[in-house]
């Protein structure tokens, strides 16, 4: 079938303002939108630019806003988005060229909540112990692939560029309610801060955007209740 | 305009191999990661189904047991020296992954929970066979995504250590003065400068190459640059010939679905709804070898038993199917009561395969079977290395000084001729460490010469007369022509005649890339630059894998010979070297190393 893309392109060595670029191109309906995009990149303009590695929505590369919503290309069928595909970058991260932002600011935020096992204690010679009851607990943010979809979609971090986002809140979920963690109080200054987790209005784009089925916002509302009562487990 | 950097020590790529190489070394000296992409994107994050060790939480089991079966796995192409290494550092490896944070699935008693896996088996003698082994659950996993685990709490670590990351840089070339390697030269991506770092070592871990085959697990980025540069300084490619096709890609779209599928009961199909693995594999059926699997997918496929006469079959795992294959095999748990798995139970361990199937193919695993083919996986071969990652460059295991690697881009050889699943997360754990470790002990007596005037220069070369007017080809169409004629060709299985006729037709492929033009002649994120760069380096290993595979003259592991179809212990038990050469690919042979595990037929 013919598949018509509108696809943002600007390119700061080149263009003075972002334009459209149209194409037709000919793909299956089964297709991933960025099958059209590489169809489009291959044998009509080598000049489009767009991240992407694993090409089946692990890797998290390829976030983009595809007709309005943010998703990963690799994972957007297109006989679920139609033959009228608009793809644009993903907003409130600065555009490098075409459909690539600067994902330094986001993993600056990534950093801040110590997005890593503290605990100082000698742990022995074998496992620490975990039942699968207190392994389940951290289970779903522990899929997040850093994609952005979530953060890039959230209205409060598109308002206020200094808001943590949610895919931080997630990354200190994954710790925060890990039974072997010890780091809770480290984290709780950056979460607790007026650019935290209390940015968050519980809007729901985030889960919506999400690539990989996490509940965002129900984990976010988590590390809330954590912050308020002052108990993570 | 050239940026210069020092450091101790440099890793080229951040997938498993490197950062836990970056971990182990940074603690001792100033290290960079360089990495094209960022390094949560590394395909390490794709594997799915398990590490193996054999920590025996669940079952007894013993690390010579696991190193049997690599041994075995590998068609005793593996230099068992380094297999007895790996199967015993897997148990400490496994155990400090979760100290850093790893979130392993565990058993009832809050142990890291195992689980079965292809060709990883106990010995279960009976009177009529006293060779008889049976499955053993020794993967430990984090459901189906252990690799994204893997690599998650590996660059957490690494942030909580203060490593130095370059990302989207990518590494063209590495400096050799008097036979050492003095560090690499790299372009930045954002900004089209090229950087020269001056190591005292510099490692690579930039993983496999499986984009030269048309249906492919890999990702776009898995194009083999560590391999091609070391290869065009004089490194030889070891065991090329021996490349992994997986047996359950979903079909068309190469898509690995997790052995683990068949470790929790997964079965395969033929059209007629027979289970055919028992045919090819009498004792543990559906979980034999990849290499074997995948044969017998061809072999149904060929006699007319694929689904709708296609060349595909079924993988199933819905539990009434699997729950009545168990009852036929009497298959127990390990405290003796029958094998049961229930909807849940795949929803719960298989949670991102029955994400993928649901995607791309619309189905959910739990009412509907699975169409599957086998996909290009895994470079067995690579950079040939000793155990501690130093690179070596030709029989007598000379070693370059400086240049070290691990992961798939490298070669031990731990996988012989076909790897266990699982082995490669291993492989680069317990290599990587090693690698990381050994560069902080040789750092001392690493040459200190100062770089050549002229490092950069090869580099900015190559990167002009592919930015040059003038000419006429187009890097998607040599690339699609390249997959199409290493499927046809250099597959599953393999021949003269058509290994002849894939040699020549990379050749003129080569020919044909010297004309490529490219529609891009900026420097912000030349990415049409980098494809054409890297469509040159699946072009180099490409042919070194078609010669090997020609002159091999044997069926060993993964290398099927459709006129040689033995193995051939007396002519072949050894490695191949591949040399690059201004006549083409040179071809040598090193002994493969034997310690406890005399080769014997190889029956599952």
């Amino acid at each position: 079938m013919d598949v018509h893309l509108k696809v943002r392109r600007f390119n700061p060595e080149r263009d003075t303002e972002p334009w459209w670029g149209e194409y037709t191109v000919e793909a299956e309906p089964d297709d991933t939108v960025l099958t059209a995009l590489n169809i489009v990149k291959w044998y009509h303009d080598g000049t489009l630019a767009v991240r992407r590695s694993c090409n089946h929505g692990v890797c998290g590369s390829d976030a983009l806003r595809i007709n309005g919503q943010n998703r990963l290309a690799c994972k957007t069928i297109l006989k679920d988005v139609g033959k009228h595909v608009t793809v644009e970058p993903i907003g409130g991260l600065p555009v490098l060229k075409d459909l690539i932002v600067d994902m330094v600011p986001f993993f600056d935020s990534y950093r801040a909540v110590s997005p890593f096992l503290i605990n100082d204690e000698t742990p022995g010679e074998r496992e620490r112990l975990q039942s699968p009851e207190e392994r389940e607990r951290f289970d779903d943010s522990t899929k997040c692939i850093l994609c952005a979809a979530c953060t890039t979609s959230c209205p409060s971090f598109l308002a206020n560029d200094q808001f943590i986002g949610p895919a931080s809140i997630v990354q200190a979920h994954r710790f925060m309610f890990d039974s072997r963690d010890r780091g809770a109080a480290e984290r709780l200054e950056v979460l607790n801060d007026g650019d935290g987790v209390w940015r968050c209005r519980t809007i729901f784009n985030c889960t919506e955007a999400c690539p990989r089925g996490i509940e965002v916002t129900r984990r976010i509302g988590e590390v809330k209740k954590a912050l308020l009562f002052n108990k993570v487990r | 305009m050239t940026v210069q950097h020092h450091f101790d020590a440099v890793i080229v790529g951040a997938g498993g191999a490197g950062l836990m190489a970056a971990l182990n070394a940074s603690k001792h000296a100033r290290i960079a990661v360089i990495s094209k992409l960022y390094p949560s994107r590394s395909h390490t994050g794709a594997a799915q189904g398990g590490i193996a060790a054999a920590l025996g939480n669940v079952e007894e089991d013993h690390w010579e047991w696991h190193a049997f079966d690599t041994v075995k796995g590998g068609d005793y192409l593996c230099d068992q020296d380094a297999v007895e290494v790996m199967c015993h550092d897997a148990v400490e490896a496994v155990i400090e992954l979760e100290h850093a944070g790893l979130p392993f699935n565990r058993t009832s008693a809050g142990k890291i929970d195992q689980r079965r896996f292809g060709g990883h088996t106990r010995p279960a003698p009976t009177d009529d066979n006293p060779d008889r082994r049976v499955a053993v659950q020794r993967a430990c996993y984090a459901a189906d995504r252990t690799g994204h685990m893997i690599l998650q709490t590996l660059y957490q670590q690494c942030i909580k250590h203060g490593v130095q990351f370059f990302d989207e840089f990518q590494v063209v070339d590495i400096i050799v003065k008097n036979g050492a390697c003095l560090g690499v030269v790299a372009y930045e991506i954002d900004s089209g400068e090229i950087h020269v770092f001056r190591s005292r070592a510099t490692m690579f871990a930039t993983g496999g190459f499986g984009r030269m085959w048309k249906v492919t697990s890999n990702a776009y980025s898995l194009t083999g640059d560590g391999n091609a540069i070391a290869l065009r300084r004089g490194v030889p490619m070891e065991d090329m010939e021996f490349y992994q096709f997986h047996p359950t890609g979903i079909y068309k779209l190469g898509v690995l679905l997790t052995e683990g599928v068949r470790g929790e009961g997964g079965i395969l199909l033929n059209k007629d709804g027979e289970r055919f693995m028992p045919r090819y594999a009498p004792s543990i059926k559906d979980l034999a070898s990849r290499d074997v699997v995948s044969r017998a997918i061809f072999q149904e496929v060929k006699a007319g038993r694929g689904i709708d006469g296609k060349d595909y079959v079924y993988l199933d795992i819905r539990p009434e199917v699997v729950n009545r294959y168990f009852d036929e095999d009497g298959a127990k748990n390990v405290d003796g009561t029958p094998r049961r798995i229930t909807a849940e139970d795949v929803r719960k361990k298989l949670p991102d395969i029955s994400d993928f199937v649901e995607t791309y193919l619309g189905i959910d695993p739990v009412t509907a079977p699975m169409p599957i083919q086998p996909t290009a996986h895994y470079a067995m071969g690579g950079i040939p290395t000793d155990i501690d990652g130093r690179v070596v460059i030709d029989e007598k295991s000379t070693v370059m000084p400086g240049l070290y690697a691990a992961g798939e881009c490298a070669c031990v050889s731990v996988h012989g001729a076909n790897r266990l699943g699982t082995n490669s997360l291993v492989d680069l754990v317990v290599f990587g460490r090693r690698a990381g470790k050994a560069m902080i002990a040789d750092l001392d007596g690493l040459p200190t010469d100062d770089l050549p005037a002229d490092a950069a220069e090869y580099t900015a070369e190559a990167l002009a007369r592919l930015l040059a007017d003038g000419g006429t080809e187009r890097v998607a169409i040599l690339r699609r022509e390249l997959q199409q004629l290493m499927t046809d060709d250099v597959g599953v299985y393999r021949n003269a005649g058509d290994l002849t006729k894939a040699v020549a037709g990379i050749r003129a492929l080569q020919e044909r890339y010297k004309h490529v033009a490219i529609d891009d002649h900026g420097k912000r994120f030349n990415q049409d630059l980098l494809e054409a760069w890297e469509l040159g380096c699946l072009l180099d290993l490409a042919e070194v894998t078609a010669v090997a595979a020609l002159e091999r003259q044997e069926s060993r592991g993964g290398h099927a010979r459709e006129d040689f179809p033995d193995r051939d212990d007396g002519a072949w038990l050894k490695h191949s070297l591949g040399y690059q050469t201004a006549q083409g690919v040179e071809m040598r042979y090193k002994p493969v190393t034997i310690t406890k595990y005399p080769p014997k037929a190889r029956v599952y």
